[in-house]
């Protein structure tokens, strides 16, 4: 069982393999994604009840709080792929992990500006200089370093392994997003969904919320895996599955 | 329809329209950057591809 478990997984390691298998794999997280976003905006918009406080203001948290989410856990998983690819040596890892850099930034950013829409109705500013949001902006800026990272050195290889080490030193932010509405006075909420406690929210609102974390984060997935896809083109063009794949792609346009 | 009376209470949403609205086109802008940068990677891809077939020709 657990040798089976290895096997699949150095599967997925090998940059040809990977190319092949993980085609259905986009394939039907696109669709889920599509289809389970869909139901869950629909709901959120037009269905779910009007909240007590904020009145329809609210209907922001269904893609404040997915991207807030992925924006954190993109990172978190850059910085797992930067140490294998630093440990182990995978090249692989070293290709998803830049990949996925854009797609974090991008989910940083739009979590950050859903929430100063947000803040103007809701406390009046657009901005403020507290915990989490500050430390928010912080992620914004470490993808931005990461990025410039890649970019600014000759070899690709050295950029890898500068970005795994920044992504591994930027980790500790991770902390201190999530702690930050509890260990300073913050303007912000405290978290919707703990894992202790029945979350305060109404079926009704509490359905499309989930549903919307679930459709952000496969298509995530399905952006990263294409992504990662294209680097792997990118970074082996001498290989000659490589040339001929390129070749097809040519052709078929 | 749904819990709003009317499509222009939708649209208004009590006041909070614009900010709603403001928050789902940002969405929908990321959404289309998602999708259409790793085409046009894919595009870059291709042509250097073709060009360096052609230089390797001559």
């Amino acid at each position: 069982m657990w040798q089976a478990l290895v096997r699949w997984f150095h599967r997925w390691t090998s940059p040809k393999i990977f190319y092949q298998i993980s085609r259905p794999w986009i394939f039907w997280s696109s669709v889920a994604a599509i289809a389970i976003l869909a139901v869950a905006l629909t709901w959120g918009l037009v269905f779910a009840p009007v909240e007590r406080l904020q009145g329809n203001s609210y209907r922001i948290i269904f893609i404040h709080v997915p991207s807030a989410f992925l924006s954190q856990a993109i990172y978190l998983a850059i910085a797992i792929m930067g140490l294998v690819g630093l440990v182990w040596r995978i090249k692989l890892a070293f290709y998803a992990a830049k990949q996925c850099i854009p797609i974090g930034a991008s989910m940083a950013l739009l979590a950050l500006v859903t929430g100063a829409i947000w803040g103007k109705p809701t406390w009046g500013t657009w901005w403020v200089w507290d915990a989490r949001l500050t430390s928010m902006l912080v992620l914004l800026f470490l993808y931005l370093g990461l990025w410039a990272l890649h970019n600014a050195m000759e070899r690709q290889e050295t950029g890898d392994r500068a970005a795994a080490i920044l992504a591994l030193v930027g980790v500790v932010n991770l902390p201190i997003i999530k702690f930050s509405v509890v260990w300073w006075n913050t303007l912000h909420q405290p978290a919707t969904l703990k894992l202790t406690q029945a979350p305060p929210m109404h079926i009704s609102m509490l359905i499309p919320f989930l549903m919307a974390i679930v459709g952000f984060y496969l298509a995530a997935l399905a952006w990263g895996l294409s992504r990662t896809r294209l680097e792997i083109l990118q970074r082996e063009p001498n290989a000659r599955w490589v040339r001929e794949e390129l070749d097809q792609l040519g052709s078929a346009r | 329809m749904g819990v709003f009376e009317s499509f222009s209470d939708f649209m208004a949403m009590d006041g909070h329209g614009i900010y709603v609205w403001l928050s789902y086109a940002v969405a929908t802008a990321v959404i289309v950057f998602n999708i259409v940068s790793p085409r046009l990677l894919r595009n870059r891809l291709i042509s250097e591809h073709k060009r360096r077939l052609r230089r390797e020709q001559r």
